[in-house]
């Protein structure tokens, strides 16, 4: 009885009618797509993307040449000079970190004692020649200075966690 | 003006006449077909796309709608190439010998009452002989690229379609004695009457043995085993590229526009209108005969090859077999049997009447 039954069935074609049935549902079913440059997937506040250098409020660079991200980038992406400036203080000349060694694991950040080295949520940026990638201080600052809302923001909401 | 045409027209012989009007037949209908098989690509995409959730392409132009074009362009700007010890005419006459076939057949394929290029007596018998060269095409390309995955897959490709034209032949058979006649227009004509008086109800499992059976012919998944790209790479048009493997795409898609159409015209009255013999529904423009319920069916089973691609695993080489040789051969043959036995005693509605 079994036998016949299963020979019924396969000769009805049952089990490809249902599974044609499943994917009949799926056609008329909302499509996960989203189409990227119009729409976008929402990030986290703790995204880690491009890493940009900030300032105080007052203009100045947060900066004190401490280099404890370049002791603790696994990497080894980043590079600083420093010098003292008239003033006193210590400041960097160079800070350079090369984006294609950069793993963007966020240590720099976690090891920064002013907040200045932060990674930001801004992912699309390229490159067109060989040498862009090692991004200076002139472009971290200024990409800082264009992003702080942002950055100020997703700081104000992790700090609640610190 | 027109006088004029009409003088000059006249002024032609007849043999002339009948030339000029077939050609421009010919060209409309290559016209139609073509810019049909393109936008069916764009279709496979956006259906097996939704299926699966996702969306298909929907970049180039409104809705994705100039994609063919930017696919054709594409391909027709790319480089051909020959391999090595190939035999260059086998290897350039190899897509043209799979594509004739697949626009040769719609000559006999009536859009509507009369509207046919060639009403011939024999057009059944037409369809047989152009659907089986078909198969020419695929093993001269696989043969004539010198490649192994290419001879594999033509192989299995030969197998396969040979094995499935008997099934596919004796379903026609089936036709032929429900019919009465070989021509395309009388087979359709025989159908009259209602949606009860199409053939698909006394001949279902023909229909069923016909239609995957023409998906076995046409290559498709889930039968698509002689371009099995996790095994033989893309089988027989592995070496082709550019315009080569545009052809042989455009054959394959017009080959299943083919088959949609003869399933449509062999089991569902092609032309023939569904409200016919439904009271209240039969004199409006819904019960007539036309061309749009002829392509409605044809687009119907489109679709279904497509739904089919979306659902199906590849079957096992084997189990191809199995199916053909030992489930629809034996299958059709009963049902003729069954068949003989129907008109014999002039079973209604189909059987009966002056028939």
């Amino acid at each position: 009885m079994r036998f016949l039954r299963s020979y019924a069935k396969s000769l009805l074609l049952w089990e490809l009618l249902l599974g044609m049935r499943l994917t009949l549902r799926h056609f008329f079913s909302p499509k996960v797509t989203i189409r990227y440059p119009e729409e976008k997937t929402p990030k986290s506040p703790r995204y880690r993307g491009m890493l940009v250098l900030r300032r105080y409020p007052s203009g100045e660079e947060r900066c004190i040449a401490c280099k404890l991200c370049e002791a603790v980038c696994p990497a080894l992406a980043i590079t600083i000079d420093s010098e003292m400036r008239e003033d006193g203080t210590r400041r960097t000349t160079r800070y350079d970190i090369d984006a294609f060694k950069c793993i963007y694991c966020g240590f720099c950040e976690e090891a920064c004692p002013v907040d200045a080295i932060v990674a930001s949520r801004f992912t699309e940026f390229h490159f067109e020649e060989r040498g862009q990638q090692i991004m200076t201080k002139d472009v971290m600052l200024a990409m800082g200075d264009k992003l702080e809302p942002q950055i100020a923001a997703d700081r104000a909401i992790e700090n609640q966690y610190r | 003006m027109t006088e004029f045409f009409t003088a000059q027209w006249e002024a032609l012989p007849s043999w002339m006449q009948t030339v000029l009007v077939s050609t421009l037949q010919i060209g409309i209908l290559l016209l139609v077909l073509i810019l049909a098989v393109a936008y069916y690509t764009y279709a496979e995409r956006r259906v097996i796309g939704a299926m699966q959730g996702r969306m298909g392409p929907n970049r180039v132009g409104p809705w994705g709608l100039l994609q063919p074009f930017a696919d054709v362009i594409k391909l027709l700007l790319k480089e051909i190439i020959f391999p090595t010890n190939a035999n260059r005419f086998l290897f350039i006459i190899a897509p043209i010998l799979s594509i004739a076939p697949a626009f040769a057949a719609w000559a006999v394929i009536p859009f509507e009452d009369g509207m046919v290029i060639a009403d011939i007596n024999a057009g059944l018998l037409y369809l047989l002989a152009l659907t089986s060269l078909s198969v020419y095409g695929v093993i001269l390309a696989g043969w004539a690229s010198n490649s192994k995955y290419a001879l594999l897959g033509a192989m299995r490709s030969a197998a396969q379609i040979v094995s499935y034209e008997i099934a596919m032949g004796f379903a026609l058979v089936g036709v032929l004695m429900a019919a009465g006649s070989l021509n395309l227009n009388d087979i359709v004509l025989r159908q009259e009457g209602s949606i009860m008086h199409w053939f698909w109800l006394p001949l279902f499992p023909l229909f069923i043995v016909y239609l995957v059976s023409g998906v076995a012919e046409t290559n498709r998944a889930p039968f698509d085993v002689p371009e099995g790209e996790s095994e033989i790479v893309a089988g027989f048009h592995v070496e082709y590229s550019g315009t080569g493997f545009a052809v042989f795409f455009l054959a394959e898609y017009a080959n299943m526009i083919l088959i949609s159409a003869l399933t449509a015209l062999f089991f569902f009255g092609g032309y023939l209108g569904p409200f016919q013999g439904v009271p209240g529904l039969e004199d409006t423009f819904l019960g007539e005969d036309s061309i749009l319920w002829f392509g409605l069916k044809t687009a119907f089973f489109m679709f279904c090859f497509l739904w089919f691609r979306a659902t199906f695993p590849r079957y096992r080489y084997d189990q191809i077999m199995r199916l053909g040789w030992k489930v629809f051969i034996p299958v059709t043959i009963v049902w003729i049997v069954v068949l003989g036995g129907l008109i014999l005693g002039e079973v209604g509605p189909w059987f009966s009447g002056e028939w």
